[in-house]
């Protein structure tokens, strides 16, 4: 229990207690989680392991204020983001939470540069401001040379960095990444691993990435386990 | 405005269904302008008519003439201002195609009686003194090329000269110009003395006489006095004020007006199926990158603002577009060539055009934005 609940003595930043969630397919009803809890200290870097199916994608969209729990709660930084109005929601994860998904998600309309300013578009900042702030998330991704590239003209692993770009852009608390690594190539992956490490040791992003790959979970700093809608710590830590 | 190039961006997604749909909106609104300067054009007389002034005629029809010797009976009955008359000249210039009216007229009482008709001083003066001369609407001069100083030769249809010729010269001494868009600036006026002591017959006969009353809600009371004045005379008068002259011909304008009604309400409710149908598969091809959007805290409002904004976007780019294709076309006169002498495109449409187009873009985008609004998050992502 130790192991899922934190690093002792840490105050957590992420504090999940007694969630269920449920999914009605038709008459089918789907436990996903049941009664899980889970705490992420700040500064961790956390792997999230489990078969597929298990629930890994929906805990994360529960972290993220992307869903609701059916049951239990959410809070992360002292707020209790399941409570929150849709409204308000949508402006703490603006705040708060940045996202980096397995197939990258970039919209193909925009260049990398703007892809990356998206999620400044909901800030008070000026355009002058945007831009700038953009341009150092993709310094920090090493894209610096492609910023008017538009998605189709990039290779995944350059997608996968302006995704970590756009998800670091706004300088969030928490970065949540579903599978980042799950379509690349081991180089790229490493390349993207390396990155997210980085990251979190030299500017103390907090992050918690979902992940099949032990070689990528390898590069956490610590390793959960979800099964059964139930958490473990990694057997072999 | 920060979202603007968001949208743009958007709209530029699909090169191809843009344009197109861009080019069916414009093509609505094009044929919108134009409808509507016809239907201005048709409906000009009767909303502009004088309500101060009266139309005398002869009680059969407007063909027939009336004795000049009436002028000044009219000019005796009370409420009367002015009075004059008018004569239709009905000439040729080289084809008949050129057709405008030519009217012979008393030129001082007649500019007392139609004070919209601009003129400079000189030209007035000039006009008065010369009994060959001619004033001229800027359109009908403008159509023709015509200046002051030129001579005009016009084929009489009605009015042989004296000694059977039917070959007219007159002299242009002055261009007339509009003190209202809705002013007829086609007219072609000249002297009725010079047309009188010239013509072979129909001496001292007047085509119909004009009023101005001196209190314009007692013009009824007036017309009555006037046909009074000439019951049981060799020749009876009906008076009318021009709006009523004119309602005859407006209640055959009416039909048509419907039918231009009819047409543009089907042309805009075909435009709406389209624009909405490219907005619904725009916003569903879309659906990961809402849920992206929204995931990076984009609100269900905003997402909706962002189509709506869209599909406002391309109505109101087409309907401009259509709008000014129409007002180039339209500023090139009237198509007619002289049946429809106020031709222009006013204002107040294309300001209603406007709003028509932002009309259709929320109409458009409404049910897709509603769509993308209610997206669940997880739900669109897991589409991938
Ligand atoms: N909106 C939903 N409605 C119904 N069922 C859902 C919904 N979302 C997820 N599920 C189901 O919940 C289960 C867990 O899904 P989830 O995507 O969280 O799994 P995962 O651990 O991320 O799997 P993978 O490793 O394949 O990505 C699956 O059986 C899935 O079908
Ligand atoms: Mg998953």
């Amino acid at each position: 229990m130790s192991a899922v609940l934190g690093t002792s003595g840490e105050r957590a930043l992420v504090c999940v207690r007694g969630v269920d969630k449920v999914f009605r397919r038709g008459d089918e009803v789907l436990r996903i989680l049941h009664g899980l809890d889970l705490e992420v200290g700040r500064g961790e870097f956390l792997a999230l392991m489990g078969p597929s199916g298990s629930g890994k994608s929906t805990l994360l969209n529960l972290i993220g204020g992307l869903d609701r729990p059916t049951r239990g709660e959410i809070m992360i930084g002292g707020e209790r983001i399941d409570r929150l109005a849709d409204r308000k929601l949508a402006e703490w994860r603006g705040r708060h939470v940045g996202l980096v998904f397995q197939f990258y998600n970039l919209l193909p309309v925009l260049s990398a540069q703007r892809n990356v300013e998206l999620p400044l578009l909901l800030t008070p900042l000026a355009r002058a401001r945007r831009r700038r702030q953009a341009a150092i998330a993709l310094s920090m991704v090493g894209l610096s040379h492609r910023v008017n590239h538009y998605p189709r003209q990039l290779s995944g692993g350059e997608q996968q960095r302006v995704g970590i770009a756009r998800a670091i852009v706004t300088d969030p608390t928490l970065l949540l990444c579903d599978e980042p690594t799950g379509d690349l190539d081991r180089k790229s992956g490493d390349e993207i691993l390396g990155l997210l490490q980085a990251l979190n040791r030299d500017h103390g992003k907090t992050i918690i990435m979902v992940t099949h790959d032990p070689h990528a979970s390898a590069r956490a700093t610590r390793v959960v386990h979800l099964d059964k809608g139930q958490l473990s710590a990694e057997a072999t830590a | 405005m920060r979202f603007l190039p968001l949208i743009w961006s958007n709209i530029l997604r699909k090169k191809a269904r843009s344009v197109l749909t861009l080019l069916s909106i414009l093509v609505a609104f094009l044929l919108y302008g134009y409808l509507c300067a016809v239907e201005r054009a048709l409906d000009q007389g009767v909303s502009l008519a004088g309500a101060d002034r009266l139309l005398v005629r002869h009680r059969v029809s407007i063909g027939q003439v009336l004795p000049q010797s009436y002028l000044r009976r009219i000019a005796g009955i009370p409420g009367v201002r002015h009075v004059s008359h008018a004569t239709w000249f009905g000439g040729i210039y080289r084809d008949p195609k050129n057709f405008f009216a030519q009217m012979a007229v008393m030129p001082e009482q007649y500019l007392h009686i139609y004070p919209e008709y601009l003129l400079p001083e000189a030209q007035r003066e000039a006009w008065f003194r010369t009994r060959t001369g001619a004033i001229v609407g800027r359109r009908t001069a403008e159509r023709f090329g015509w200046k002051v100083g030129d001579r005009i030769p016009l084929q009489a249809t009605v009015w042989p000269k004296k000694g059977g010729e039917f070959h007219w010269e007159f002299d242009i001494v002055g261009i007339y110009d509009a003190a209202d868009p809705g002013t007829d600036t086609t007219n072609f006026l000249l002297h009725y003395d010079y047309l009188d002591e010239t013509r072979q017959y129909g001496r001292g006969l007047v085509g119909w006489y004009m009023v101005r009353v001196r209190d314009p809600k007692a013009a009824a009371d007036v017309a009555r006095r006037i046909d009074e004045e000439f019951r049981n005379a060799p020749t009876e008068t009906k008076s009318e004020t021009e709006g009523a002259f004119l309602a005859g011909w407006a209640r055959q304008i009416g039909d048509i007006t419907a039918i231009i009604a009819g047409i543009l309400s089907a042309v805009f409710f075909t435009i709406l199926l389209v624009a909405w149908n490219t907005m619904a598969q725009s916003v569903r091809e879309r659906t990961e990158e809402w849920g992206v959007m929204k995931s990076m805290g984009f609100s269900n409002e905003r997402v909706m603002m962002l189509v709506l904004g869209e599909s406002c976007f391309l109505a109101v780019l087409g309907g401009c577009l259509g709008l000014a294709t129409a007002w180039v076309m339209i500023s090139r006169g009237d198509p007619t060539g002289g049946a429809l002498p106020m031709f222009y495109f006013p204002r107040r449409d294309v300001f209603s055009g406007i709003a028509w187009a932002l009309g259709l873009g929320l109409a458009a985008g409404i049910l897709p934005a509603a769509e993308a609004m209610r997206l669940q998050i997880a739900e669109a992502l897991r589409r991938t």
